[in-house]
């Protein structure tokens, strides 16, 4: 009922949807840095949206598989192996016992969700198994996987009469991950106007509108840091603190941008230039150093709109994997 | 005392404005400024919304002058008109909270002391703001433990508070560079004066150290302090400071 770590990767943690309401302790949401994709990978397996799954980054950890398990993975896609062989992404597959996944290169992406039917046993604190990795609990211990951490499945399954004596088996359905990817630019990213958004100067909006900016290396769970021109503004008003939120895009000090993400500070007071629509921030979380990132304005109607139209995408994915699992599992 | 309470809650809640916060969530701002009053119905409206959670609603963040709520727009738009935003209803949702809502009897503020060790060790900018200032380390520590602070929010960290309002003959900016800070350092920053509860990279200027641990995710409730509490500082020397962290 277990996989074991048999080498760390960078940053690997269990998340789930994130822990909510206690951001008014400071305690933050944390949670998967890409709720879409995460859900993806759960419904493959036949798990609720929202069950812990293991958040990985590139490079990452290697697992061996000390019981068989239904598994998938899905978001960024870093070329994953079982003993060597590849298998594909958004795809739900059984693993047999002893068997090594490994993930080769990243090949798109930034954050891969990994989850496992029935969910992962994990540390629950304030209502979540997130790993608040700040905070030093939750999850795994409160921290990222190590070497020979065993993290616990919640249910044992059998699966050797489907498996016999194969190492991994792909189950013939998958996720449809171009369902709108025809129409939209991986790096543009639409956003709403912050309530700061009037004190940048004309020249400064066009260029927050009309250029692209590189994601730099300080960027993590919490944020990501942009390398723009220096942004100005037309007054240098003091902001006292207030709730920001995941999406929120800060102008620092010295003119930059600063995108708060999963792991963000629960309030601030520079100034909020705009804010990722909630559509989109599955796009921004698989962004990644060095990545561009272009942003265009949109309104609340469309902002909810597209959050809607991705909410039945889901819908009708669970829908369907629930049925397609359910029929392969008892025929 | 009751009587003008009630009546400057209802001039507040004429100069209210709300703001989206993206798509998923909204801020009631009374007027960016730190201000007793002002927090004081922050915070009544808080208790009240958390006892009387609207539709959709997730989460209620208050800080020093506003209040802000989150929201599943998903929830809300499969149960409102089409032409209708998430935005809009909630918004007017709470407007209509807002015209009906008093003030809650604030309760009792939680009085609590705070042991602070000043010692250089820990320290690291007293001097500093010494020299800038031309004030004694000592009459800063003085001025630092000579009155009570409110606990206006709890933010940035978890149990992070923002404490105010600090003696302006020791008001400092914000340091330009973060450095890291250990746990449970007492921090300066304009007329503000907090605690780090945990390691942390931060901008403020730091003057002492508390062996209280200001957060503990183990404890029944995690964090020390909430707002609306009244915090004093009192200074002990570093074997205590050793003795208390044992």
């Amino acid at each position: 009922m277990s996989l074991r770590i048999i080498k760390a990767g960078v940053l690997d943690s269990i998340q789930d949807m994130g822990r909510n309401g206690f951001q008014h302790l400071g305690i933050n949401p944390s949670g998967v840095m890409d709720q879409f994709s995460a859900s993806i990978s759960n419904m493959l397996v036949g798990n609720d949206p929202g069950e812990a799954t293991i958040e990985l980054h590139f490079p990452a950890s290697i697992f061996l598989f000390e019981q068989p398990a239904l598994i998938a993975i899905s978001g960024a896609d870093f070329s994953a192996t079982i003993n060597g062989d590849a298998v594909p992404s958004s795809h739900p597959f059984i693993v047999n016992k002893n068997s090594l996944l490994l993930f080769q290169q990243p090949y798109r992406g930034a954050r891969a969700y990994l989850a496992i039917k029935g969910g992962i046993k994990a540390d629950e604190w304030l209502g979540s198994q997130s790993t608040h990795l700040r905070a030093m609990i939750g999850g795994y211990q409160g921290r990222s996987l190590r070497k020979n951490d065993q993290v616990l499945f919640k249910k044992n399954i059998d699966y050797s009469s489907i498996l016999g004596q194969r190492e991994f088996m792909i189950l013939p359905w998958k996720a449809d991950l171009k369902w709108n990817r025809e129409k939209e630019n991986e790096n543009e990213i639409l956003v709403l106007p912050g309530h700061e958004w009037d004190w940048l100067i004309k020249e400064s909006k066009d260029s927050f509108l009309m250029t692209s900016f590189v994601i730099t290396q300080q960027s993590d769970r919490m944020g990501y840091r942009l390398n723009n021109i220096p942004l100005h503004t037309l007054t240098n008003e003091e902001i006292v603190s207030s709730a920001v939120s995941f999406g929120t895009i800060q102008l620092l000090p010295d003119g930059r941008l600063i995108i708060l993400m999963a792991d963000h500070q629960t309030t601030g007071g520079y100034p909020r230039i705009a804010h990722i629509i909630s559509a989109h921030h599955s796009k921004a979380a698989q962004l990644k150093a060095g990545d561009k990132i272009y942003f265009r304005m949109t309104d609340q109607q469309t902002a909810e709109e597209l959050l809607m139209k991705q909410q039945q995408h889901l819908l009708q994915l669970q829908n369907a994997c629930k049925f397609r699992l359910e029929e392969f599992l008892n025929s | 005392m009751r009587i003008f309470k009630k009546l400057f809650v209802m001039l507040l809640q004429n100069s209210y404005s709300i703001f989206p916060l993206g798509d998923s969530a909204l801020t009631i701002d009374f007027g960016n400024r730190i201000n007793e009053n002002i927090n004081e119905t922050v915070l009544g409206l808080f208790r009240a919304i958390q006892q009387k959670p609207l539709f959709g609603m997730i989460e209620t963040v208050p800080a020093y002058s506003s209040l802000s709520i989150y929201y599943d727009p998903v929830k809300l738009k499969k149960r409102i008109s089409l032409h209708e935003t998430a935005f809009d209803h909630i918004k007017k949702e709470v407007e209509n909270f807002l015209e009906t809502f008093s003030c809650p009897e604030t309760p009792a503020s939680k009085v609590v002391n705070i042991p602070v060790c000043y010692d250089e060790d820990y320290a690291t900018d007293l001097g500093r703001i010494a020299e800038i200032k031309k004030i004694d380390k000592e009459e800063i520590i003085r001025l630092h433990c000579s009155q009570t602070y409110r606990v206006y929010m709890i933010g940035f960290l978890p149990g992070f508070p923002y404490l105010g309002t600090l003696d302006e003959k020791i008001a400092m900016p914000r340091k330009s560079q973060p450095q890291m800070v250990a746990e449970g350092s007492v921090a300066i920053a304009g007329k503000q004066t907090g605690i780090y509860p945990l390691t942390s990279p931060g901008g403020w200027n730091i003057i002492g150290r508390t062996p209280l641990k200001l957060f503990d995710p183990y404890r029944e409730e995690p964090t020390l302090l909430n707002a609306g509490d009244v915090v004093e500082f009192y200074p002990i020397g570093k074997n205590e400071f050793l003795n208390l962290l044992a």
